[in-house]
């Protein structure tokens, strides 16, 4: 059996929605090359809701299939529904990834929240005032158990003891 | 749809006439070697005959060849078979950087073991400076396990230069000559080693089935305990079929080596040129001169390999990457780390590794396919956009 499902394989071969938004309302960026993934999102917002979505993502096939199904989920929902779009929806929709591969599928929603932020944040200076961005910080979730792994200096997932924190934080 | 098969280094087809022979010992021929009878003796004969193969492939006697389950076991056998053979006399071992993971972890558990490790890097071809070697020796010293050629980036070994120094110091020194035995030529004498793990399916032979030679004389423990197959130093009955098979294709091994080499050689130097030349920021990994006949490694600037191994097995091209997201361990290989590539580099890794029935319109195939499948995953990708921008913004 491959290891992708023919879901994924779509979105892989086919993916929607790449590319740049000349003049982005907002930009997101999540991952590094340590990890072998990177994706950037460009949004364009209109009336709260998010009219148009493109990506740029650098990775392994899971990572550019989460990067298009984002895309393609999220355009159309308000700011606060796409802030509220998880990875495990995202993974659903694509019909299950592969258990080691389900850290990919968390930048793709992580990196569309930075681009809300970064959007809102803008609206907020344009009026003089602060914003506090949303998307969860730094850390990430260990590659073969799935359990967030936070910014405590060790280098073992204490969920499954599996070593791999310097493949799943950011930098 | 064409189909090019480019990962040899992973697995082979089994040779025929190696099929052929083990047949029988997978139907009637089932004796135990260790039996007394005809059966037994059936089963024993076709052991010694495999034996015989497989240590004139190596230019070794046949009675230092103990047969295992392929190239991690006999790794493991050797390194810690010696090194604890040894303890009484020191708990220092070195490898390089670049082992293969049963050379690698296997140290790491001698580490837990109260053992001491000491990695000699690499260059960045990936070649072991012999100097390195020498000032790593310490009194304590009892065992230097550096590998023959590297299958990942193809580079070979000054391993009789290394051997040169081992020698004079009396330390054994094993060598992994899974990536060499049966596709170059090897001899246990011209190299001056101690031990040689020797793996089956790295010329044609089954899986599952590998050697260990080891010197007459050098002191090794065994690992599995047991009967007295394999003379007290690998319990177990044996594998009788995978024996056989080893044999065979150790000996049409020596029989075609010239001619594989000869066959292999303008393949991989065709693709080393043309690949990067057709879709540039191609890094060719390891040496160039001193490399496997039908190894051709790169590294792809911009992109990561398991999409491009998906993308090239879309167009029924199979080949293999190491970078992290095609490993388990989620990790960038520690080969190309090791010859100082950066991680960005590591994870555009692509290995192409011929065969004997790879062609000159595969080799077309694959530049024909491979740049718009480039093209295209660097155009997806956010570290090309930054490139592309910082080169036309300075």
């Amino acid at each position: 059996m491959p290891v992708y499902n023919e879901k994924v394989m779509d979105h892989f071969m086919n993916p929607r929605n790449v590319g740049e938004i000349e003049n982005p309302d907002g930009v997101g960026e999540e991952g590094n090359p340590v990890c072998g993934d990177m994706m950037t999102i460009y949004i364009k917002v209109k009336d709260d809701r998010l009219e148009d979505i493109k990506f740029k993502t650098f990775g392994c096939g899971s990572a550019i299939a989460v990067s298009s199904m984002v895309s393609v989920m999220a355009r159309g929902m308000t700011l606060d529904e796409a802030m509220k779009l998880t990875p495990d929806q995202v993974v659903r929709e694509l019909g299950g990834l592969p258990k080691i591969k389900l850290h990919c599928s968390n930048l793709g929603a992580q990196a569309l929240h930075r681009a809300i932020d970064n959007y809102r944040e803008k609206q907020a200076k344009l009026k003089g005032e602060r914003y506090n961005p949303m998307a969860a910080a730094d850390g990430g979730n260990c590659p073969h158990c799935n359990a967030e792994i936070s910014e405590d200096g060790t280098t073992t997932c204490q969920t499954c003891g599996a070593d791999e924190k310097e493949c799943v934080t950011g930098e | 749809m064409k189909k090019v098969y480019m990962d040899n280094a992973a697995a082979m087809p089994l040779l025929p006439e190696a099929k052929d022979a083990m047949l029988p010992f997978l139907g009637e021929a089932f004796g135990n070697p260790s039996s007394l009878h005809e059966w037994g003796d059936k089963a024993r004969d076709a052991i010694e005959e495999a034996r015989a193969s497989v240590a004139s492939l190596i230019g070794a006697d046949a009675e230092e060849i103990y047969f295992t389950s392929g190239g991690t076991e006999s790794n493991n056998f050797a390194v810690k078979g010696m090194a604890l053979a040894q303890q009484a006399k020191g708990k220092h071992i070195i490898v390089s950087a670049i082992e293969h993971f049963s050379v690698l972890n296997s140290a790491a558990t001698l580490c837990k073991w109260g053992f001491e490790v000491t990695e000699v890097p690499v260059d960045k071809y990936g070649a072991v400076n012999p100097e390195d070697v020498k000032k790593a020796i310490r009194e304590d010293t009892v065992l230097v396990s550096i590998m023959h050629a590297n299958g990942e980036i193809g580079t070979i070994q000054p391993i009789k230069e290394i051997a040169a120094i081992t020698r004079k110091m009396k330390i054994p020194f094993h060598t992994d000559a899974v990536a060499t035995a049966g596709t170059i030529p090897v001899n246990v004498n011209e190299l001056e080693v101690d031990a040689l793990s020797l793996a089956a399916n790295s010329f044609y032979g089954p899986k599952g089935s590998g050697a260990l030679w080891v010197r007459k004389g050098i002191r090794i423990m065994p690992l599995l305990d047991g009967g007295i197959q394999e003379g007290g130093r690998r319990g177990g009955t044996e594998n009788v079929a995978g024996i056989v098979g080893m044999g065979k294709a150790a000996e049409v091994a020596a029989a075609q080596m010239r001619d594989r080499i000869k066959h292999l050689i303008p393949l991989r130097d065709r693709l080393i040129t043309e690949l990067p030349a057709k879709i540039g920021h191609v890094i060719v990994t390891g040496h160039l001169q001193s490399r496997l006949p039908g190894h051709a490694s790169f590294c792809v600037e911009f992109i990561e390999g398991e999409a491009m191994l998906m993308l090239l097995n879309s167009k029924g091209i199979a080949v293999s990457s190491g970078s992290a997201c095609t490993s388990k361990a989620l990790k960038a290989s520690h080969v190309l780390l090791a010859l100082g590539l950066d991680h960005a580099i590591a994870q555009g890794s692509a290995l192409f590794t011929m065969g004997m029935d790879t062609t000159n319109e595969d080799i077309d195939y694959v530049l024909e396919t491979m740049p718009s499948l480039v093209t295209r995953l660097r155009q997806m990708s956010p570290l090309y956009d930054k490139f592309i921008k910082a080169g036309k913004g300075g």
